[in-house]
């Protein structure tokens, strides 16, 4: 009975190309669309959450002022470097502490200049920030100490003031001071945000303050977390600590806020999380649409199936037998869209993250759900159409106009 | 069956058969009452004015409509009774049909068309094409077994339609106005090859027709008027 419901319907398919192309289409092009989309969906975040991972989840980052809302600081009196050693001195849980202060600036050698960012370090901010020497060596201590007028470039700014030249040992002008190259950082491309991360200049803190800034002031501290303790933990000690020097009496505020990289890796991948989701919404208003094409068509071979049907009842066919047909025929079409669907997503969805330069992650959970739902409306609307006919009296099926 | 009737009960036996289409007002009888006998390895015409009920009639024979009222008896076998599995087994077994309008299958061969009711019978392959081809050779058609219904003119998907009733070989063979579409030379050949099965097959055949040459063929003739028999007779034949 399968084999023979297998040979009528492969005969109706052969014979009404048009139609079973049309189904077929719907069925493709609603599971490419969602494998495709959720298949970029998913690279993009795979891609967020490795940059994420390079930043260093271990890391809090404190500054002065205290939190408004979204992104914004009171005014506040800045850290001073003795905050740093004080942090490093006083909780245990932290691995390493590196204080910054940073401004804009402009570098100019010879024949090029370049407005970029300057930040006052040590070489724990380094460390901190997964930041490498590629070239030349890290700051000595007797520059630190000193206050030497040293520098470390970052990509872009080498590329942008040396092109293809070595820098190692030549000179930049800094604001007022000349300063040497001494070492040169490999590159780290974009942040999450955004931010071109190799368009800065490192000079030894001390350097910093008193030939750039002109003050003591530090804007930001940076601590790393020693593995295996809660970046909880140590949030609560560092605000602890700093209420203390600061003098913050209980129930003030804090006049100074500390960030948890974690936290914001989390809201990043909560971000491409929705922006995921979305895309799937999207993906799966075209699969709907897909359905209700292929709902269409077979809601308008109705007239036709049905005059059909009562050909095949009338000549001794039973209900099942013709729904069986029906059914295989619909399973058909559909499981052949279906297939044909994933492998075109499988191209577009290589091809678009080649262009968007995000990995190529398939997700089968996806392409398991797509299939199933594309060959469930090929089926549903393939057979209940078919069922309310066969139960008709063969004359009446015949009539149908 | 119980009992010892000297007679063996015929084939078919319509007590009372009505039929009326729509509901209340707009209401119509199209059958009005119809008693009728047929017997086994008759050929019987029915002829009457257009809108008597014939088709209806034949519909309900060929157990593809119900009658709304009045009973249907098939070689004893009450089909009222029967539920509609029970009712395509017959048809599929015993009945053939072949309508006023064709009915084949649109964009498919007439060897196809004519293989379909075997299929359903689970012939294997070989044999249902042998036995397809036999039926197309039958009504002369075996140069066309390649055409579909829109390469074929009227006449020839009537005798498709004919090669499909019959392929099966069923015990009757209901045929509503099969000589209809054709011309006389045609309609005789179509005619002589149903006394032929009628005469050596012992195919029942019940036949509707306009046409009283070719309800010559048949030894019986029923007359339909307005929904009811108004005359049965027999022995023309010929
Ligand atoms: N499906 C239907 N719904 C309503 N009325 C119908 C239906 N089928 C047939 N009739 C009516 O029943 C009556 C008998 O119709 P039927 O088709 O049996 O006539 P007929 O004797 O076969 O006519 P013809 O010789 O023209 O084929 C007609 O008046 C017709 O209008
Ligand atoms: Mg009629």
């Amino acid at each position: 009975m399968l084999w023979n419901a297998l040979l009528l319907a492969l005969r109706e398919i052969r014979r009404n190309v048009l139609r079973s192309v049309l189904t077929t289409l719907g069925i493709v092009i609603g599971v490419a669309a969602v494998i495709t989309m959720v298949t970029i969906g998913g690279g993009a975040t795979a891609q967020v959450t490795q940059q994420i991972a390079s930043l260093g989840t271990n890391l809090l980052i404190i500054r002065p002022g205290q939190r408004l809302g979204m992104g914004q600081r009171g005014i506040a009196p800045p850290f001073k470097l003795e905050d740093a050693v004080a942090i490093a001195r006083e909780i245990p849980s932290i691995a390493a502490v590196a204080p910054s202060a940073s401004q804009s600036a402009t570098a100019i050698t010879g024949n090029a200049n370049w407005s970029t960012a300057a930040y006052g370090v040590d070489n724990r901010y380094l460390a901190v920030r997964n930041l490498t020497i590629q070239e030349g060596r890290p700051f000595s201590d007797g520059d630190l100490r000193a206050g030497r007028a040293v520098c470390i470039l970052g990509a872009t700014v080498r590329k942008e003031l040396f092109g293809t030249q070595n820098p190692l040992g030549s000179n930049i002008r800094l604001g007022k001071i000349s300063c040497q190259v001494i070492g040169l950082l490999e590159a780290k491309g974009q942040s999450t945000m955004g931010r071109d991360q190799d368009d800065i200049i490192l000079l030894p803190l001390r350097t910093f303050q008193r030939r750039i800034a002109g003050n003591q002031e530090i804007s930001l501290i940076q601590v790393s977390v020693r593995e295996g303790i809660a970046t909880e933990k140590a949030q609560a000690d560092l605000e602890q600590l700093m209420r203390e020097r600061r003098r913050i009496g209980p129930g003030e505020d804090d006049d100074f806020q500390v960030r948890d990289m974690k936290e914001v890796a989390q809201m990043l991948t909560g971000t491409t999380r929705i922006l995921t989701s979305l895309l799937g919404a999207v993906a799966a208003v075209s699969l709907l649409v897909g359905g209700i094409g292929i709902m269409n068509i077979m809601l308008v071979s109705v007239t036709e199936r049905t005059r059909e049907i009562g050909i095949r009842l009338a000549i001794g066919a039973l209900e099942r037998e013709v729904l069986l047909q029906f059914l295989v025929e619909a399973v058909v079409l559909s499981s052949f869209g279906g297939v044909a669907g994933i492998l075109l997503a499988m191209v577009a969805s290589l091809g678009m993250s080649r262009l968007l330069e995000v990995p190529f992650i398939l997700n089968p959970g996806i392409i398991v759900l797509a299939f199933f739902f594309s060959a469930a409306v090929g089926v549903i609307f393939g057979f209940f159409p078919a069922r309310k006919a066969a139960r008709l009296d063969p004359i009446e099926a015949l009539r149908h106009e | 069956m119980s009992g010892a009737p000297p007679s063996p009960p015929p084939l078919i036996r319509l007590t009372g058969v009505t039929k009326i289409y729509g509901h209340g007002q707009a209401s119509m009888a199209a059958l009005r009452g119809i008693d009728l006998d047929i017997g086994e390895g008759e050929f019987v015409a029915v002829m009457g004015p257009s809108g008597s009920g014939k088709s209806t009639c034949m519909n309900i024979l060929g157990c593809l409509d119900t009658p709304t009222r009045g009973s249907y008896l098939f070689r004893g076998v009450s089909v009222e009774d029967l539920g509609r599995n029970q009712r395509a087994m017959l048809r599929r077994h015993y009945l053939g049909f072949v309508f006023q309008g064709f009915n084949l299958l649109n964009r498919t061969s007439a060897l196809e068309n004519v293989e379909l009711p075997l299929i359903y019978r689970g012939l294997p392959a070989g044999q249902r094409r042998a036995a397809a081809r036999k039926a197309l050779a039958a009504v002369g058609l075996s140069d066309w077994e390649g055409h579909t219904p829109g390469e074929l003119s009227g006449g020839q998907q009537q005798r498709v339609a004919i090669a499909r009733a019959i392929v099966t070989e069923p015990a009757v063979l209901f045929a509503d106005e099969p000589t209809g579409n054709l011309d006389t030379a045609r309609s005789r050949e179509i005619m002589e090859l149903l006394t032929t099965l009628n005469r050596e097959h012992g195919l029942t055949v019940v036949m509707v027709t306009h046409e009283p040459d070719m309800a010559l063929y048949a030894k019986r003739t029923v007359h339909f008027v307005d929904g009811k028999v108004a005359a049965d007779t027999n022995g023309e034949g010929g």
